[in-house]
């Protein structure tokens, strides 16, 4: 089984007073295909609480397709993906309703997720004054404040974030990582795919590159 | 958490709420309304094939909102999200059927009285109609979830949809129109028979679709 980085395992870890609850998230001798074409195979890794794995490549090489596959959304053209805990998904993507203001799409994932009022989360990644403006006003790093803060609400341990640094400003990049060292403190896990450096202390660094199929298997 | 998305969907889907998805009961009136301009205004001929035109307003109508019932939250990633948080594909599919009928059902019932009246249908006919309707929207509400499901990720989905929507809607038209044809509303009970099998087979097999359009 391949790991990433060995010393990341020797770490000493936050003491887990639940051993049921602690998350984990393990990928075993992973290979994922988009179209007819594979993207990396051989890929393992184990994640406990407190972990954080940077995933790099260039675009094209598979970042997303990892993400969904380990999101368990897609399942992988071989290999096995174990997780304990449950998993959040930050992409793209929000799915918070463009024609409705921002403050009523976000009211419909704090119901859902029964979490509550949700005003600190909101205060933090100041999107107070835009509980007002349609989703579809908002602009790329707007869009991705909120859905930090619908993650950062459901209080999930495992976190999926796809290219979360992009679209925000220098303010907002610092806020987002002083959240996922946050998270990592708390004992969760956050696998990050981020072609830009995250600046966070004790990642491990994952590179899509070196997992590329020898062979095209087309 | 399935109340909460019902709601949702409700909210999007309802016509008058806001979505915009008052446009498949206009449409209904409208064909029922220029029908009369087409054959000419003799109260006989109206009231012999005015149940016909009304089955086939409905038919139409039932087309109009597809193109917004999955491909929308495919694209924002709204299912993916609800996976995430452990709803199965089956049971969010499920609930959209539930949101898709009841926005798109009632209001037609209630639009088929104005219709009624435009077509001078006598109360019999209005009667074995309304039945018929109410027996026969929850199968076109299956079968338009299924197809749009299944062409959420063609890019030319929409206008696919309405052609594939025509010939499946088929029995459902035959024993529903045809119930007014013969005056016996014994058939009637195979429309509602066909309802119930789609319903039965619709949250699963649009849940598969989604789950397929994810795969490429």
């Amino acid at each position: 089984m391949f790991l990433p980085n060995a010393q990341a395992y020797a770490r000493p870890r936050l003491p887990s007073s639940d051993p049921v609850t602690a998350p984990r998230l393990h990928a075993h001798e992973l290979a994922c295909q988009r179209g007819d074409r594979l993207l990396f195979r051989a890929l393992s890794f184990a994640l406990e609480g407190g972990d954080i794995l940077h995933v790099t490549g260039a675009n094209g090489t598979g970042k997303t397709t990892l993400m969904r596959a380990l999101a368990g959304l897609t399942t992988p053209f071989a290999g096995t993906v174990a997780c304990e805990g449950a998993r959040g998904l930050l992409d793209e993507r929000t799915a918070l309703d463009p024609d409705l203001p921002l403050g009523r799409a976000l009211a419909f994932w704090r119901r859902l997720d029964a979490g509550g009022d949700g005003g600190e989360v909101r205060a933090r990644l100041a999107l107070d004054a835009l509980l007002d403006v349609p989703v579809r006003y908002l602009s790329t790093g707007q869009r991705k404040r909120a859905g930090i803060a619908v993650l950062l609400a459901r209080g999930v341990p495992i976190w999926l974030l796809d290219e979360p640094l992009s679209g925000l400003d220098h303010a907002a990049i610092a806020l987002v990582q002083e959240i996922i060292a946050g998270h990592a403190r708390g004992g969760g896990i956050a696998v990050i795919a981020s072609h830009q450096p995250l600046g966070l202390d004790s990642v491990v660094t994952l590179a899509l590159e070196d997992h590329r199929p020898q062979v095209d298997a087309v | 958490m399935i109340a909460a998305l019902l709601r949702r969907d409700l909210a999007t889907f309802f016509p008058f709420a806001g979505g915009g998805a008052a446009l498949p009961v206009v449409f209904f009136v409208a064909v029922a309304m220029l029908y009369p301009f087409a054959v000419g205004p003799d109260a006989n001929t109206l009231s012999r094939t005015g149940g016909g035109v009304v089955w086939i307003a409905a038919l139409l109508a039932a087309i109009l909102p597809l193109e917004k019932l999955v491909a929308r939250d495919i694209a924002l990633g709204m299912f993916d999200q609800l996976r995430l948080r452990g709803l199965t594909e089956e049971a969010i599919m499920a609930v959209r059927l539930l949101a898709h009928w009841l926005s798109f059902g009632p209001p037609l019932l209630l639009a088929a009285l104005p219709a009624a009246a435009l077509l001078a249908l006598d109360r019999s006919t209005l009667e074995l109609l309304l039945l018929g309707l109410l027996a026969g929207t929850p199968g076109l509400a299956a079968i338009g979830l299924m197809i749009a499901a299944l062409t959420a990720s063609l890019r030319a989905g929409a206008a696919l949809s309405g052609l594939l929507l025509i010939p499946l809607a088929l029995p459902i038209l035959i024993f529903g129109a045809g119930a007014l044809a013969r005056q016996d509303a014994a058939s009637i009970g195979f429309v509602a028979a066909i309802s119930l099998l789609l319903i039965a087979i619709a949250p699963f097999a649009a849940g598969a679709a989604i789950r397929a359009a994810r795969e490429v």
